[in-house]
């Protein structure tokens, strides 16, 4: 397996993060091996591959919730500011550095209302202190007004402002999706990573889904890396393709240059060449095709 | 954490002492016979049985049999009528929450209650108003505290107690009243401070290395710190005289810009400082609870990973919550030791920890008004019953509202709006929020 | 310190961690199949400890008098008997009444522990109420001081034998059952993974009844020999349930092994801290290992998983 190929295909000029040489182990399992890869700055960044490549374990090594047996991974909020190591941190410390994540199983605050579950991103970097809150100072009563107009603001951006008051186990799967988005945003994060977005929304859904992410990238100017399988996603919205497949990067490239690409075909088809049909990943109608 | 809910443990599954019917009505007529034992005579020590046989003698055997019966008349009414009379009773029930919810109609209830607090105890004998003081306002102000860290926070706390310790013996040692002097005597009303101070520094000291350990974990370190503090003040005869405790302990007094007041042994003027102290606690603790502090304890609550990834740092709002806790239990037992005048280890113990969580749970975990409520009514009603309870009787209780509240009223009595939505999305194992990472995935604790 | 007293107290250390570790083994089962801290099984211990003592008295009278060492042996086995058997209906009823209707509606984990304290406070004081809150004693049909046999200068007396041999015994029992018989493996199966044990056939609810059964045969056991060794009262449970929970804390929550290792090893430390410090500070010393090692080692000296190292 050709791996100096993907790895020049895989670098950037201005990276945002910078994962190199990172191995994953848990007891006999290898679920990175080797993985060295570079994050554009403003690019949306997907990474695509069978299940169990790897693609959740390389989020939770970005997060913090794992910690890599070998390599590096630094991260460069800004193009001003110096590169960051992310190992070792604490999860809501990375957070707080620019990174924000949605979950695979949407993770949201049930008891909580929709606008509330957007404040907690919100108000979780900076925020007025416990003694100012309890004393109802003039200062704490700014911060939650502020609070509720930048809330307001962001469910109006994924389109759930008239359900703010609505508790959010009460909305529907894509709206929950949505609402989980927005609550990343609001943490104010310079790169947003999505698990699986997609996952279990309806063509309807997906398609406003593609473009909320590209509204992200472009008004926004968050950097978007995200997993998926459905193709028809990754195709309309990634400026950039990563494949993972066992644990490796095998492939990297624009989406159509993935498309065309033999090594990626094989992993996900396994005899290699094309099907009868003439179908390639690229072209599987409506996601989730032989690899699910 | 729901199991493939399986069927009986002996026999075939379909076997007809299996059925839901009869299986409630065993349950029901054991309840009726336990009845039966709590209520009935003390045993004696060493004549086994007495006490049994006292129980479950003559006519109290198929009169409690009878109360099991009609107990299963109630629940199988119950279980096939439930949604019926739910529907029937929904106008009520819709009718209520209207009231109930009015803004209005808050506000009275409060002025209402803020009248009888100060109009009624003045009328009450000196009995009662030494329940009120000792019981009811000590054990309202405990339960407001231990709220923050078991409600709001989610962290089972047994060794609450503790604080209430640290609180009474800093206020003992700042008035002069150990074997070991400090620096200077004080008035009590400033071991205030200095109770919050010791308190504050306690919970950091035990919370930072315990705040991320799990529930379970959590709730037995805390309960060896409360036994670790009891039982050291209990052997350190020259720090804190012993097991003898301390004595004399003054009332409080002002003497400041003209105001001349001392505080005697006179239940009443305690009962209005309580008061004061209540409602500035509840004041402060109500604002925090809605204020992002509040909202990432909820967070914390009800998803820790999702929290984490949000931004929350969560061992610090924890550690803030214990904290809070902690310094609420010292100013309790600053004001309890300078009522009493004196304290002992034997004024500590765990069951008061178990009790003050059994206020909680009862009037509602993470409601404010809940837990002042519960534990007014939890407190006040064994000394209206004295003469028909016996006060030993009285853990028995206590245990058993533990255990009926967690089987058939979890949230409590008048439950905390976000506590009862999270308990009932508990129930409903397939509900699509409530997700839960792959075992092992995620080390966060449930 | 001299030799003497290092064995004196290394007999005692023994004597007690061996009545720790049948307590402890109750509380790792339970956690095991459950990951949750029987708090209640302090009073199954206690239940044990009456059940022997009812037992006795009801054979042979509150007043028995010395008897030969084989019949009195024989009467041992049958009050032990009895504390086994109302130590595992005590656990039984537990289970089904404060534990499974949680476990029914997949309550939160707060909820068993706070469900599973009540409990322990309630059998305490109905134990209290039904038979007295004063302090009783085991008939004197036995010479508990009876030496065995003799190491160096010190000698080994009837009732420490009995408790040691006994509890060794029932640890053999138990590791045997674990590892060799089915209901060992449901009960390893459940440990590891529940949903798919439930998957493969195992009966949840039987087995977690059978496994509360097993820890309560044992610790109804325990109390028992603790009855006999010091006396039975209704909150004798307390401070050897927390001291026994500390032990399988510190050998490894949920390992069998752990357990028994962990309960020698508390037994040991307390007694030969005596020779160091006051008497009446060694209470303190199970509080402090158990806040110890949840801060600074949590999974003990020898892991986590029942499943695994059983």
């Amino acid at each position: 397996m050709a791996r100096s190929a993907p790895t020049a295909a895989a670098r950037v000029a201005d990276p945002i993060f910078d994962v190199a040489g990172v191995t994953l182990r848990f007891g006999g399992v290898t679920s990175l091996a080797d993985v060295t890869l570079q994050m554009g700055r403003g690019e949306i960044l997907a990474i695509i591959g069978p299940n169990g490549a790897g693609k959740t374990s390389l989020f939770n090594c970005l997060t913090g919730v794992y910690r890599p047996q070998t390599g590096s991974i630094t991260f460069r909020a800004t193009r001003t500011e110096l590169p960051v190591t992310l190992l070792g941190r604490k999860t809501h410390q990375i957070n707080h550095l620019g990174i924000a994540r949605t979950f695979q199983n949407i993770r949201l605050f049930p008891a909580l209302t929709v606008l509330e579950n957007v404040k907690v991103g919100l108000e979780a970097r900076h925020g007025v202190g416990p003694i100012s809150a309890m004393l109802g100072l003039p200062n704490a009563r700014h911060a939650e007004r502020e609070s509720t107009r930048r809330g307001i603001e962001l469910l109006r951006f994924v389109g759930l402002a008239d359900q703010a008051n609505t508790i959010a186990s009460a909305l529907s799967y894509g709206a929950q999706r949505r609402l989980e988005i927005a609550r990343a945003l609001g943490t104010g994060p310079a790169v947003l990573l999505l698990d699986e977005p997609a996952a279990g929304t309806n063509p309807v859904e997906k398609r406003e889904l593609a473009d909320l992410i590209r509204q992200i990238n472009r008004d926004l100017r968050v950097s978007v890396l995200l997993i998926e399988h459905d193709m028809r996603l990754v195709m309309s919205v990634a400026t950039r393709v990563i494949v993972l497949n066992f644990g490796q990067l095998i492939a990297a490239g624009t989406p159509e240059q993935i498309q065309r690409n033999p090594a990626v075909i094989e992993a996900y088809l396994g005899t290699g060449g094309q099907a009868e049909d003439g179908r390639n990943p690229g072209t599987d109608a409506g996601g989730g095709g032989g690899w699910r | 954490m729901t199991f493939a809910a399986g069927g009986g443990s002996v026999g075939r599954r379909d076997a007809w002492y299996h059925k839901p019917d009869v299986r409630r009505l065993g349950a029901s007529l054991g309840v009726g016979l336990v009845l039966a034992l709590v209520t009935g005579k003390d045993g004696r020590s060493g004549h086994f049985g007495s006490g049994i046989a006292a129980a479950l003698g003559g006519v109290r055997v198929p009169s409690f049999l009878a109360v099991g019966l009609a107990l299963w008349g109630v629940a199988t009414g119950i279980n096939r009528y439930g949604d019926e009379m739910r529907r029937a009773l929904a106008p009520a029930t819709a009718a209520r929450k209207r009231v109930t919810g009015n803004a209005t109609f808050r506000t009275t209830s409060l002025l209402v209650m803020l009248v009888v607090a100060i109009g009624i105890p003045p009328m009450l004998s000196s009995f009662w108003q030494g329940v009120l003081v000792e019981q009811v306002g000590i054990f309202m102000l405990l339960a407001v505290g231990l709220n923050v860290v078991v409600g709001w926070a989610g962290l089972l706390d047994l060794g609450y107690i503790a604080f209430y310790a640290i609180g009474a013996y800093t206020t003992a040692y700042f008035t002069g009243t150990l074997p070991v002097q400090p620096p200077i005597v004080l008035n009590p009303f400033l071991c205030f401070p200095l109770a919050v101070l010791a308190c504050l520094l306690a919970g950091v000291l035990l919370g930072a290395p315990t705040l991320r350990l799990r529930g379970d974990y959590l709730a037995i370190v805390t309960l060896g710190f409360g036994e670790i503090v009891r039982i050291v003040a209990n052997n350190s005869d020259g720090i804190t005289n012993g097991s003898r405790g301390a004595t004399n302990i003054p009332h409080f007094s002002i003497h400041l810009l003209g105001i001349n007041y001392d505080w005697t042994l006179n239940s009443l003027p305690y009962w209005y400082l309580i008061m004061v102290v209540l409602a500035v606690v509840v004041l402060l603790f109500f604002r925090l609870e809605h204020s992002r502090i509040g909202r990432a304890w909820a967070a914390v609550r009800e998803d820790e990973v999702a929290a984490q990834a949000s931004g929350v740092a969560t061992v610090k709002i924890k550690l803030l919550a214990f904290a809070i806790g902690a310094s609420t239990s010292g100013l309790a037992g600053v004001i309890y030791a300078s009522k009493i005048g004196f304290i002992s280890p034997d004024n500590f113990l765990l069951i008061l920890s178990i009790s003050v969580l059994a206020y909680v749970v009862f009037g509602g975990m993470g409601s404010l008004f809940g837990v002042m409520v519960g534990a007014a009514l939890l407190t006040w009603l064994p000394q209206f019953l004295r003469d028909y309870v016996p006060a030993t009787d009285r853990n028995l209780y206590i245990g058993a509202i533990l255990v009926l509240m967690m089987i058939f009223r979890p949230a409590g009595l008048l439950p905390a709006r976000r506590r009862r939505t999270e308990l009932s999305l508990h129930d409903i194992p397939e509900a699509e929020t409530v997700a839960v990472p792959a075992p092992g995935s995620m080390g966060g604790s449930i | 310190m001299n030799l003497n007293e290092f064995v004196q107290f290394t007999i005692l250390g023994l004597t007690r961690g061996s009545l720790y570790a049948l307590i402890a083994l109750g509380y790792t089962l339970v956690y095991g199949v459950l990951q949750l801290i029987n708090f209640a099984h302090s009073e199954v211990f206690m239940m044990g400890a009456f059940g022997g003592l009812i037992g006795i008295q009801a054979l042979i009278g509150a007043n028995a008098t010395l008897m030969p060492v084989g019949q009195a042996l024989i009467y041992l086995v049958v009050g032990m008997v009895f504390g086994a058997v109302f130590g595992a209906v005590t656990a039984w009823v537990l289970e089904r009444v404060a534990y499974r209707p949680l476990r029914r509606r997949g309550a939160p984990r707060l909820a068993f522990l706070i469900s599973a304290i009540g409990a322990s406070f309630f059998l305490q004081n109905l134990a209290g109420k039904e038979f007295g809150r004063l302090p009783q004693y085991f008939p004197a049909f036995i010479d508990k001081s009876q030496p065995v046999f003799q190491i160096g200068n010190q000698r080994m007396n009837l009732i420490q034998v009995i408790i040691i041999f006994s509890a060794v015994a029932m640890m053999i029992g138990l590791d045997l059952i674990v590892r060799k018989t089915k209901l060992g493996q449901g009960i390893r199966a459940v440990a590891q993974d529940a949903q798919t044990a439930a998957l493969m056939g195992v009966d949840i609810d039987r087995t977690i009844s059978r496994t509360f059964v097993i820890g309560g045969l044992l610790g109804g056991a325990a109390g028992f020999l603790f009855g006999m060794f010091a006396n039975v009262s209704f909150n004798m449970g307390f401070l050897p349930g927390v001291k026994a929970f500390a032990a399988a804390v510190l050998g490894g929550i949920g390992n069998i092994r752990g357990a028994m290792l962990g309960g020698l090893l508390l037994g040991l430390v307390e007694n030969w801290a005596v020779l160091f410090i006051d008497i009446k500070w060694t209470d303190v010393i199970a509080f402090v290992v158990l806040v110890l090692v949840l801060m600074f080692r949590p999974s003990g000296l020898l892991g986590e998983r029942l499943g695994r190292a059983a």
